[in-house]
């Protein structure tokens, strides 16, 4: 199942890259986020393509050094490259990343139109990830990090991420 | 250097983006609310890291033993190739605003010429940008039409900010030799080709704005020859600070 889902990564090698994890979202491994495009042991060193979620995402820096901790610790050596193209899309969230997010507290993305409709605030679709709620408001088109909005519940009244829907 | 005008090229884009990025990052703690506040940092962050790409590109593309960081800091005033538009100041909020989407038009208008680049960096790196880009002009041309079309005072605000840096928006467009060059080889853009549907498309938001399209037939032009408004200097200071008082410092 897990090989299924990631073509361009050596089996033996998930088990480390399960370690990793967002340092912003610390549930979502790097796996679940979908921001290791090809993992490949060559000669004994690990050769890593990371793509950034967001041009300025600082957790790319951080994720970088943790990835050669996690292959340190198995004494491994890795090599990071990252990459851009072909730019990084909220589909390649995994659909366990997603059931963990809304776990965790984030609303997960929606599918585009839904998701335009919701950050323009025409709306309620949002599902509140406290009580399940669809009457939520848009409170601002830019949250916590870059790939999230905020959005508030009118139900249970809770504030609570959303993590926009990127194509 | 072996590819000068490649380098030059790859500076005059980064540019845009760190200055711009700069100026909304003075905004810090200091937003007229914590929601614009935010914004302006995101939008400040999502800049900052196209820039970093854009460097990281230009320190390979240099051959010289040189890093992202020496080309962001260690550059005198003449040797930033940004537009005027961008180092304006963030008088008040109306004129962030008004920058910001002047700019974000231009920008994604860029992009979207820029994905078909020959360079692959290039390409990569504007078909990233996009996705961001459409989202800041979303922010700021709602914003541009919440204040234009909102009360007396914001109204007011809004078209006085929007007249005052419509002078900077012809250079946009403005081709100089480099872009000329990168143009015909395929890598850069024609900017000449985008200043019609700029134009059109600005109005016409100003128009749903309730403002006044600006009818001047003067307008400004130097930054992208190195030559800029007396605000740059004290945005550089502020830029600089660190590198220029610690050098080589590292967090």
């Amino acid at each position: 199942m897990t090989i299924a889902l990631h073509p361009n990564i050596d089996s033996h090698l998930i088990e480390t890259l399960e370690l990793v994890s967002d340092p912003e979202i610390p549930v979502l491994t790097v796996l679940d986020l979908g921001v290791i495009r090809e993992a490949v042991e060559r000669d004994g060193v690990v050769q890593i393509k990371l793509t950034p979620t967001y041009s300025g995402c600082p957790a790319m820096d951080v994720i970088g050094d943790d990835l050669r901790t996690a292959f340190a610790k198995v004494g491994k050596e890795v090599h990071v490259e990252l990459v851009l193209a072909p730019a990084w899309t909220t589909d390649w969230i995994s659909e366990a990343g997603k059931r963990k997010m809304e776990d965790y507290g984030i609303a997960a993305p929606l599918e585009e139109t839904a998701d335009k409709d919701a950050l323009l605030g025409n709306k309620r679709i949002v599902k509140c990830p406290q009580c399940g709620s669809t009457n939520t408001h848009l409170v601002s088109q830019f949250g916590s990090t870059a790939c999230k909005a905020l959005f508030k519940c009118d139900d249970c009244l809770e504030p609570f991420d959303y993590f926009k829907c990127l194509k | 250097m072996k590819n000068e005008a490649l380098y030059t090229y790859i500076l005059g884009l980064a540019d845009n983006s760190l200055i711009l990025g700069q100026r909304l990052g003075e905004l810090c703690g200091h937003g007229p609310s914590l929601e614009t506040d935010i914004a302006c940092t995101n939008i400040s962050l999502d800049l900052i890291g196209q820039t970093r790409t854009y460097y990281q590109y230009a320190a390979k593309v240099s051959g010289k033993e040189i890093t992202e960081d020496d080309v962001a800091f260690l550059r005198l005033e003449r040797e930033y190739r940004n537009v005027l538009l961008v180092e304006q100041p963030n008088t008040h909020f109306g004129f962030v605003i008004a920058r910001q989407y002047l700019f974000d038009v231009f920008h994604l208008l860029f992009l979207n010429e820029l994905q078909h680049s020959k360079d692959e960096t290039l390409s990569a790196i504007a078909k990233k940008g996009i996705k961001e880009v459409s989202y800041h002009k979303r922010f700021s041309g709602d914003w541009v039409k919440r204040l234009g079309d909102g009360t007396e005072e914001s109204h007011k605000k809004m078209q006085e900010a929007v007249n005052a840096l419509w002078r900077y928006t012809d250079e946009l467009f403005e081709m100089s030799e480099g872009d000329q060059q990168m143009a015909t080889e395929g890598i850069g853009v024609d900017l000449s080709k985008l200043k019609e549907a700029y134009y059109e498309e600005v109005s016409e938001l100003l128009s749903e704005a309730t403002l006044e399209v600006p009818e001047r037939k003067y307008f400004s032009y130097g930054g992208k020859k190195g030559i800029h408004t007396e605000h740059m200097g004290y945005l550089l200071s502020d830029l600089q600070y660190m590198q220029r008082t610690y050098p080589n410092m590292q967090w």
